[in-house]
């Protein structure tokens, strides 16, 4: 299989490649689960050439290249691990398009736990800060002024009573 | 000679800006009406300009005028009259153009339509209005200038990129504008009130129906431009996290954060200093994503250093515009008073954790597709930030959100009973379990998170019957009153029933198509039958057939069920556009139900077989279905009473509903 691939890779390498769709019915590999692990993995990477499209959505030849590498990697027995380091090394951490947790990626991967937390304990401080100012001043605000009241009365007075159905 | 016309009108509209961006301020200054009223004139004035302007770069691409650049770059004489028109805003110069006429447009209508505003008010609101506006027919006359002539005119033109040559420009554009410009408005609002130090619950009442406009075209235009990558790029994706789609899915986020805050500014005057900042920061996301898309930046960080007039420019405009709101708000926002007390399980509470998890999303979003830049400019690292990241992240920040949202309109405002909202959802989530239970049986030793996922939207939808027949009392009172209950219950209310029922019915749809997606690969040649999730189909043959602008090959497949029963034929084909040398594939799908079948053509080998690419996606229509429920939930909202008539009044209506007793 690995030779047959191999191959295939170097034969495709030297007519060069036609334009064409994503996963193409010559890559498929004939172990499914081998190919269902393939095709998981080419949804991680990226193709190096496109906009931000992975190379099992890509039509470019080099995500052929790339797709095709992967199914050799695997039938060459890696694990996906293996598989993804073998590629970050050649090709470098551009081909995640799920970048790893590393120092200089801290900040992508902790802002949105931080954002969440940091708002919920910011709400919860106020809240409570603004809770316990209003216990405070409880009193000074139950109580409407003479004009308040004053106006409410009227408001009551004026209101006409609800319509009862007969 | 139209060219010329349409640049000067331009150049007049900018003209009429500047004296829309001052003169009203200094009315309000001064307290003088009439200054003041400047405002309205001008901005009505600039709207036929802009208009004017629009038209007149439509009519040359109408008649290939090719000695216009832009129609020469983006035309071709052969090209369908619907797509000469569509190419208009089919590039960049043509589609800031429409972006400025939509700016005009939405404030020509806050002038014809904002008679009961404060007279100070709708100057502030138009004059900053006019400065967005003036920043922008700056940078299309400077940078962008759509009516630039050829010295030499050649005789064709180099047509429009075929991809574009769809329907889906003729409204996924418009539609996205008229939705992030839109929120120009509540932006152009914030900033009136931070001015002017004032801000008060009718200044909600006054934002929500425009906030709510904004809102209903973004959600339509970014499930359109969904559909519309889904059927024309052939492989079935439909969102792909892509920087330009991250770049309306920002102000989505924030525009639906602002919306819900606006409701409680309005209902209980309290979060209005966060409403402001929430009104800010989602025009502010709106012209990020002007400049994301427009700058050039997105392709490279170098693509943007080889021609920085344009990104520089925006970048410019973007600093000025967000940089000062922000700042004006810093300096401002401690001025305007906070009311309306609430305790955390509240109606308001509820609302405080939707945007607390939506802005938390939109941060998301905007980490994600910012830092790759970033870094890049910091020190050089190159990394992408892709769909799985994004997948990752965001399922997190929504379940929690989904769960959340049935027990909102339970919760009383000021002071909810968490129990008693719980003991009502009670019929909704036995009905989620229900459906739960059902899939895990059906699909035993399949995926256990997708009947999860979709016992959640079941939670969500029966959470907003559940709300809707709390409020008619449906079952405790006969049903001619619950009917007659229905019938008085204010829009708004039927409204937030039918939006939040569309995000359940759009999960379901997003988790059914990417767990239960089958799909087939394979060459194959006429007479060959192909067989995906129950279906038969045959490809009985490849016909060549010859277009306006291009040429295709026509493949037509006979479609039956595995049993025999005929549907009929489906006919994907791939075209070849001579002018610019590129082909397309035109997808065919069969709806069926809710569910499609896709197939999409790949290159014909040289023994004469197809490759082909056939997608079953169940359920797939709803992903769609779920935004048009939603913005169908928002016009509800829109046509409110309380919205229509402008003077708030003491609500009869529920009184008159009272039960008999």
């Amino acid at each position: 299989m690995k030779r047959f691939l191999a191959a295939a890779f170097v034969l495709w390498v030297a007519l060069g490649s036609p334009a064409a769709y994503a996963v193409q019915p010559d890559e498929i590999m004939a172990d499914p689960a081998s190919e269902l692990r393939a095709r998981n993995l080419s949804r991680e990477l990226r193709c190096m050439v496109c906009q931000n499209q992975s190379i099992d959505d890509s039509e470019a030849p080099l995500a052929r290249d790339l797709r095709l590498l992967v199914r050799e990697r695997i039938a060459a027995g890696d694990s996906d691990a293996q598989v993804l380091d073998f590629l970050v090394a050649r090709y470098g951490e551009f081909v995640l398009l799920k970048p790893r947790l590393e120092p200089h990626t801290w900040l992508l991967w902790l802002l949105p736990p931080l954002v969440l937390g940091g708002g919920g304990l910011a709400l919860w401080f106020q809240g409570r800060r603004r809770s316990r100012s209003a216990a405070a001043t409880d009193h000074s605000t139950v109580k409407l002024t003479a004009e308040e009241q004053a106006r409410l009365e009227r408001l009551i007075a004026e209101e006409p009573l609800p319509d009862r159905p007969a | 000679m139209i060219a010329e016309a349409g640049h000067y009108a331009l150049v007049l509209a900018l003209a009429l800006a500047l004296i829309q961006s001052t003169v009203p301020i200094f009315g309000a200054r001064l307290g003088d009406p009439a200054l003041m009223n400047v405002a309205r004139s001008t901005a009505l004035a600039q709207l036929v300009f802009v208009l004017g302007s629009f038209a007149a770069l439509v009519t040359l691409h109408v008649t290939s005028d090719f000695s216009v650049v832009n129609v020469y770059e983006n035309s071709h004489s052969l090209k369908p009259l619907i797509y000469k028109i569509t190419g208009v805003w089919g590039n960049h110069e043509g589609s800031m153009l429409l972006w400025v006429s939509i700016l005009a447009l939405f404030g020509g209508l806050v002038a014809a339509f904002g008679n009961n505003l404060p007279l100070s008010l709708r100057a502030h609101v138009l004059a900053v209005q006019a400065w967005i506006a003036s920043a922008f027919y700056l940078f299309i006359l400077i940078t962008s200038n759509p009516f630039l002539r050829i010295a030499n005119p050649p005789i064709e033109g180099r047509d429009l990129n075929p991809v574009l040559q769809d329907i889906g420009l003729a409204v996924h554009p418009p539609m996205l504008y008229l939705g992030y410009v839109g929120f120009s408005i509540s932006f152009s609002f914030a900033v009136a009130a931070l001015l002017e130090g004032r801000i008060d619950a009718a200044w909600a009442r006054w934002v929500r129906p425009w906030t709510l406009l904004a809102w209903i075209f973004l959600t339509l235009g970014i499930a359109m431009g969904s559909y519309w990558a889904y059927y024309e790029l052939g492989w079935g994706g439909w969102w792909f996290w892509d920087p330009v789609e991250n770049a309306s899915l920002m102000p989505w986020l924030a525009g639906t954060a602002l919306l819900h805050s606006a409701v409680v500014m309005e209902k209980r005057n309290a979060l209005k200093v966060w409403t402001i900042l929430l009104s800010i920061l989602t025009f502010s996301l709106s012209l990020l994503g002007t400049f994301l898309v427009r700058s050039g930046v997105l392709t490279s960080v170098h693509a943007f250093a080889t021609d920085p007039t344009r990104g520089v420019f925006i970048l410019l405009i973007l600093c000025v515009f967000i940089g000062g709101s922000l700042t004006l708000y810093v300096w401002r926002a401690s001025a305007l008073k906070q009311g309306g007390l609430f305790a955390p399980i509240s109606r308001e509470g509820a609302l405080v954790l939707n945007n607390l998890f939506l802005t938390t999303a939109c941060a998301t979003v905007f980490v994600g597709t910012l830092y790759p830049l970033a870094l890049e400019v910091i020190n050089g690292d190159k990394i992408s930030v892709g769909a799985p990241f994004f997948n990752l992240t965001f399922a997190p920040l929504f379940v929690p959100l989904m769960i959340a949202v049935p027990f909102g309109p339970l919760l009383a405002w000021k002071r909810g009973d968490l129990l008693g909202a719980a003991q009502r959802l009670f019929a909704a989530g036995v009905a989620a379990l229900v459906a739960i239970a059902i899939l895990w049986a059906w699909t035993s030793g399949g995926s256990t998170l997708a009947p999860l996922a979709i016992g959640l939207a079941v939670f969500v939808i029966a959470g907003a019957l559940v709300d809707l027949a709390e409020r008619i009392a449906l079952f405790r009172v006969p049903f001619a009153i619950s009917a007659r209950r229905a019938r008085g219950l204010p829009r708004a209310s039927w409204g937030t029933v039918f939006a939040h029922a569309g995000v359940g019915i759009a999960l379901i749809g997003i988790v059914c198509e990417t767990t239960w997606n089958s799909e087939y690969i394979g060459s194959m040649k006429p007479g060959d039958v192909a067989h995906v999730a129950g279906y038969a189909l045959r490809l009985d043959g490849l016909t060549p057939r010859q277009g306006p602008n291009f040429r295709e090959m026509v493949a037509r497949f006979e479609v039956s069920l595995d049993d025999g029963e005929r549907l009929g034929a489906m006919t994907p084909s791939k075209r070849n556009f001579t002018t610019r040398g590129s082909t397309t594939t035109e997808a065919a799908l069969m709806t069926r139900g809710v569910s499609q079948l896709y197939i999409s053509l790949g290159d014909t080998r040289a023994d004469g077989a197809t490759d082909v690419r056939i997608y079953h996606k169940p359920m797939v229509l709803l992903i769609w279905f779920g935004p048009v429920f939603m913005a169908f939930g928002g016009l509800l909202s829109l046509s409110d009473r309380r919205l229509r008539v402008g003077a708030p009044k003491p609500a009869r209506a529920p009184r008159e509903l009272q039960p008999a007793e």
